[in-house]
């Protein structure tokens, strides 16, 4: 085979190669060359995280703004410290809101941003002070098991 | 009790043998890297072998991709359905084809397909003195034969891999979305926020690199070292394919669990 | 006139097996030196040994000036720049045409300009009169062709030593005689050493200068042609008449035949 002919084709599989990467990265995968590349990192404190995982969504509005950078335990506070990576295209008053939930009623746990009302804005390094864990199923549960049982013994006083 | 004793015997030497091969195959790929910088500088050769081992693998890694991405988009579709989220189908046929199928079958593909040519090509340029004659004519045969065809198939596999993987998902959304009516802007975004690039897409690029690697030392090393008779090179194409395969999935198992757990 | 190759007191062995045993043998600069036995007598084995591809057991193998038992590997590879050698059945690379397997040496280790190449290449294959073949791939050659191809990629870089591998093996009388004469002929001209191993004996008696005899490891007879054909050892006698029996006996040991006809018998 001529040389010629040879290099054409290996450019041609190449190529093939390249595209369906590209395919794979941009049209299967999530990666975002315009947004991914900048992010400020914002941090809070949760009680409970619940099933939250590191690269967890993060919403505001129902739009995905960042991901869960990193989750660890504060060993001097007793709780989670969750590093929350919010695209730098949008910016969020100090005194906005944390918050954890789930998406529909089995679905992944998300952290969702409730804007606040000040004109100063959240910084790289920044704390957002105002959080509210997950919602533990078993805890809700247990408590709506109680109340039933106090309303029950409660009537039952009231019969007697 | 004799017979315990004499079959412990013959599984420790089939250990001992294997661990042996293990060994060749390890110092061999060593003797190939520190030939490999004279290939490099003529680089032609090196492409002459991606075309022999990449290009004319193409066609079956294009169709089987085809085939196995159509069978996962029926399959999933079937299973998903009866939880009522057909709608997921395109995040399981691209998290398999991504992380596991693209990289493996790919890799048993390339074994049987390019893995046994290149044991054939280089057995028989054995037997037939053509790598005595090139070592009389003072040119290495490590670096001249062994190095281009090592490298021809560590840059063909990656490439093959992925080929496989965007054709399985192609695969997967004629069936889902054309044949059976999957919703199609569902398919593609379910998709796009499962599938993550570091943890899926780079996870698979380095698995058939590892496979890439092993499948073409082992090629080059039973090819090198067949005895130089008709039966001596025939037998070292089977243990090629057989133990490259068994190769592959081994890798497999303790590259998904270092990736699942991460590596540190 | 100097020694191009000396082997002094060679032994040489696979394992414990020795192959050669006590080999000494020189070869002339510019001479035609053949080597003669039975398969399997270690001849092959010596031509290896000159060539460096196996190392003395014992014993010294001195080839233009080096001691081929103290070279490195790599030194070995310089060494080999200097040698030619015609394989059993050519060995040329099948992958490779006529006219890339001529040039691969010139390729490999000069730095030839690619026209330069071309000239020298299509020179080499000339001599050899197959200059018109030159675009054909190995496989349509016939063996004789084959064999010349393989001889001039030999003669590429203008070796000081030929090494000849059983050049004869296989071919048809014609295509032998063409072979023998070009042997001739271009160690002549080129004014290059050549080493011929060969059981052919009326081919190799027509065109070399000098031959050893090796049986079982040692050499057993030398001298000139005619030296050789007037011999009346009664070894080399049954070598060049190819007599049945002789010093070399039609029957391998065995047990009598009585003894194995009645064993068969029941």
């Amino acid at each position: 085979m001529e040389r010629s002919t040879l290099n054409l084709w290996v450019g041609i599989f190449v190529l093939l190669g390249f595209f369906s990467f590209l395919m794979l990265a941009f049209k299967v995968g999530n990666l975002n060359l315009s947004s991914s590349n900048e992010t400020y990192i914002v941090t809070a404190h949760f009680d409970n995280i619940g099933q939250l995982k590191e690269r967890a969504p993060i919403r505001s509005a129902g739009v995905l703004v960042g991901r869960v950078k990193a989750i660890q335990f504060d060993s001097k506070q007793y709780n989670a410290e969750v590093k929350l990576a919010i695209d730098s295209q949008f910016k969020f008053p100090v005194d906005t809101s944390a918050s954890i939930l789930t998406s529909g009623i089995l679905g992944e746990q998300y952290v969702s941003l409730d804007a606040g009302g000040d004109d100063k804005y959240l910084k790289n390094g920044d704390q957002i002070k105002l959080v509210q864990g997950a919602v533990v199923l078993e805890k809700l549960i247990g408590q709506f098991l109680y109340n039933k049982a106090q309303d029950t013994s409660s009537t039952k006083g009231a019969a007697k | 009790m004799t017979n315990i004793v004499s079959g412990i015997r013959i599984v420790g030497d089939r250990t001992l043998k294997i661990v042996e091969r293990i060994g060749a195959i390890a110092s061999f790929l060593f003797s190939i890297l520190i030939h490999s910088a004279a290939s490099f500088k003529r680089f032609s050769l090196t492409i002459r072998e991606v075309y022999f081992a990449g290009v004319q693998s193409l066609i079956i890694i294009l169709v089987s991709g085809l085939f196995v991405g159509m069978v996962l988009g029926l399959q999933g579709h079937e299973t998903l359905q009866r939880y009522g989220s057909e709608d997921s189908v395109g995040v399981l046929v691209a998290l398999s084809l991504v992380r596991e199928l693209g990289p493996v079958v790919s890799a048993l593909l390339f074994a049987s397909r390019a893995g046994s040519a290149i044991t054939a090509e280089i057995g028989l340029m054995k037997a037939t003195e053509q790598l005595s004659a090139m070592e009389m004519m003072a040119v290495n045969p490590i670096s001249r034969v062994v190095a281009p065809r090592f490298w021809g198939g560590v840059i063909s596999l990656p490439l093959l891999a992925l080929l496989f993987s965007a054709m399985g998902i192609i695969g997967g959304y004629l069936i889902a979305v054309v044949l059976i009516g999957v919703d199609s802007g569902s398919f593609w975004s379910q998709m796009q926020s499962a599938v993550d690039f570091e943890h899926d897409i780079v996870n698979g690029i380095i698995k058939s690199l590892v496979f890439g690697v092993a499948i073409s030392a082992i090629a080059t090393f039973e090819g090198y070292e067949a005895p130089p008779t008709a039966e001596g090179v025939s037998g070292a194409t089977t243990r090629t394919v057989v133990s490259s395969s068994l190769a592959v999935l081994a890798l497999d198992l303790v590259l998904t669990a270092f990736m699942l757990k991460g590596w540190n | 006139m100097t020694n191009l190759v000396e082997i002094a007191n060679l032994n040489f062995g696979y394992n414990s097996r020795l192959v050669l045993k006590g080999i000494n043998l020189t070869v002339p600069k510019g001479s035609l030196v053949a080597i003669m036995g039975l398969s399997g007598c270690g001849k092959t084995t010596l031509l290896r040994l000159m060539g460096g591809q196996l190392r003395a057991s014992e014993g010294t193998v001195t080839v233009a000036g080096e001691k081929l038992n103290d070279l490195s590997q790599a030194e070995l590879y310089r060494f080999r720049r200097k040698l030619g050698m015609l394989f059993q059945f050519g060995a040329l690379f099948t992958d490779l045409s006529v006219f890339d397997n001529v040039a691969f040496q010139m390729r490999e280790h000069t730095d030839l300009s690619e026209t330069f190449i071309q000239d020298l290449t299509l020179l080499k294959l000339n001599a050899v009169g197959l200059r018109g073949m030159h675009h054909m791939m190995p496989s349509e050659l016939s063996g004789g062709m084959a064999r010349r191809v393989a001889l001039a990629r030999a003669i590429a870089l203008d070796p000081q030593l030929m090494l000849y591998d059983e050049p004869f093996t296989g071919l048809d009388p014609i295509s032998l005689g063409v072979i023998g004469q070009l042997i001739r002929k271009l160690n002549d001209t080129l004014g290059t050493t050549s080493v011929l191993v060969t059981h052919d004996v009326q081919e190799s008696l027509k065109i070399v200068d000098y031959i050893y005899f090796v049986s079982d490891g040692v050499i057993v007879a030398q001298g000139t042609p005619d030296e050789i054909r007037g011999s009346d050892l009664p070894f080399v006698h049954q070598f060049i008449w190819g007599e049945m029996d002789g010093p070399m006996p039609f029957h391998y040991p065995a047990q009598s035949l009585k003894h194995d006809l009645e064993l068969m018998g029941g």
